[in-house]
């Protein structure tokens, strides 16, 4: 098995002793197979005990592990080191605030989370002994892509409307309001719409694109917020349609609006 | 132990500079600006065709001056970046059901282009160019 060795930059911040974040260099002797994590647990566990970083999994599942690597959002599982020069530079998660070294605050998102109402909403549950409600695959396809978050929050990282104003709700929940509202047993579209179609909902984003290309996930955020700004057009033209006529095409095109 | 995050600040001026993807989106924004440019342009130019042949001519002598064909080229790049990058992310908002999947997205990228080169070729003919 080859080996190799990096010089590993980490930008280090102790809440208690430090002004500011800096830069330490770890020489690292690295095996051919290994993620950057890898080489950021050989830092932990050989070089320096005292560097703090998240991580669970090892293998993109958790969503624990995401930094800036060369200034890139990546899952530090996901990022082989052989795909890298000699120097590799980490850096937490950009745009949200350091707690330690490599561990951001992640309180925003987490608030910003439930506003969403990410979960099935029904007008009436209907009785247990009727049974399941039914989905056929091509209602599942409609809305299994963006259920596949692991709310790494790289998408945070790379969008730079999120990074300017921080009311922005983001690209990760919005996707995950998307996904209830595709979803043929959810009737919660209206309620979400007070998020989502709000100013710092979808209009905040400007289609830069960046979260759907660092998503390690596929689920495209970008894709979900621009059906939901078609979407939420729509219903303004609705709307303001006379004589009720918005509310009668919504409730006979778009049956599962219904829900209060 | 205390809490005291650090906040890492955003600079709201040089903040596209920082990798080639944001390059990219605000030269996407920018070229807004020379298509707007040229739509005023073209609206100055019914203006004068209004107000007579004489405005008309000087306003045509006025295009073949440098600093017009200047801008011209610019626009036509500008213009034909924007389109470009329009085009490609489509399939994003653009969501076509064919049975039970999706139109894949690159037949709708090049659904575009094949009509915007349809498009420009009837232009070019109905104006004698070709």
């Amino acid at each position: 098995m080859s080996e190799r060795t990096i010089e590993l930059e980490i930008l280090r911040y102790n809440p208690d002793t430090d002004e500011a974040p800096w830069k330490q260099t770890f020489t690292v002797p690295c095996q051919e197979e290994w993620v950057v994590l890898d080489a950021i647990n050989y830092v932990k566990d050989h070089l320096d005990s005292s560097l703090s970083y998240r991580w669970s999994c090892h293998m993109a599942v958790c969503g624990s592990c995401g930094m800036m690597i060369n200034g890139e959002p990546m899952l530090s599982c996901k990022a082989f080191i052989r795909d890298y020069g000699r120097k590799i530079r980490v850096e937490p998660l950009s745009h949200f605030p350091i707690e330690r070294d490599l561990v951001v605050v992640l309180d925003d998102v987490m608030e910003k989370l439930p506003r969403v109402k990410p979960y099935i909403i029904r007008d009436e549950e209907k009785p247990v002994e009727e049974g399941e409600y039914k989905q056929t695959p091509t209602e599942l396809y409609e809305f299994k892509q963006y259920s596949m978050c692991i709310n790494c929050l790289l998408c945070y990282a790379a969008c730079p409307q999120y990074g300017l104003n921080e009311e922005f709700i983001g690209p990760a929940v919005l996707a995950l309001a998307h996904r209830y509202n595709k979803d043929s047993r959810d009737e919660g579209r209206d309620q979400r719409e007070e998020i989502t179609a709000a100013h710092e909902g979808v209009w905040e984003c400007s289609f830069v694109g960046a979260c759907s290309e660092v998503c390690p996930k596929a689920v495209d955020p970008a894709a979900a917020i621009q059906q939901m700004k078609i979407a939420s057009t729509m219903d303004w033209y609705l709307d303001r349609l006379p004589a009720g006529l918005g509310t009668r095409i919504k409730t006979t095109l778009m049956p599962r609006r219904t829900a209060k | 132990m205390s809490r005291n995050p650090y906040v890492r600040t955003v600079s709201p001026t040089t903040w596209y500079m920082r990798n080639g993807r944001y390059i990219r989106y605000i030269l996407r924004e920018v070229s807004s600006l020379f298509i707007g440019l040229y739509m005023a342009g073209l609206a100055m130019s019914l203006m004068r065709l209004a107000q007579g042949p004489k405005a008309w001519d000087a306003y045509v002598d006025g295009l073949s001056s440098p600093v017009a064909l200047v801008f011209h080229a610019l626009a036509f790049v500008f213009a034909t970046y924007h389109a470009m990058s329009w085009f490609n992310v489509t399939p994003k908002a653009m969501r076509i059901r064919r049975g039970d999947d999706y139109v894949p997205g690159p037949l709708i990228v090049r659904a575009h282009y094949i009509l915007w080169g349809v498009v420009s070729l009837v232009i070019l003919v109905f104006v004698g160019v070709l």
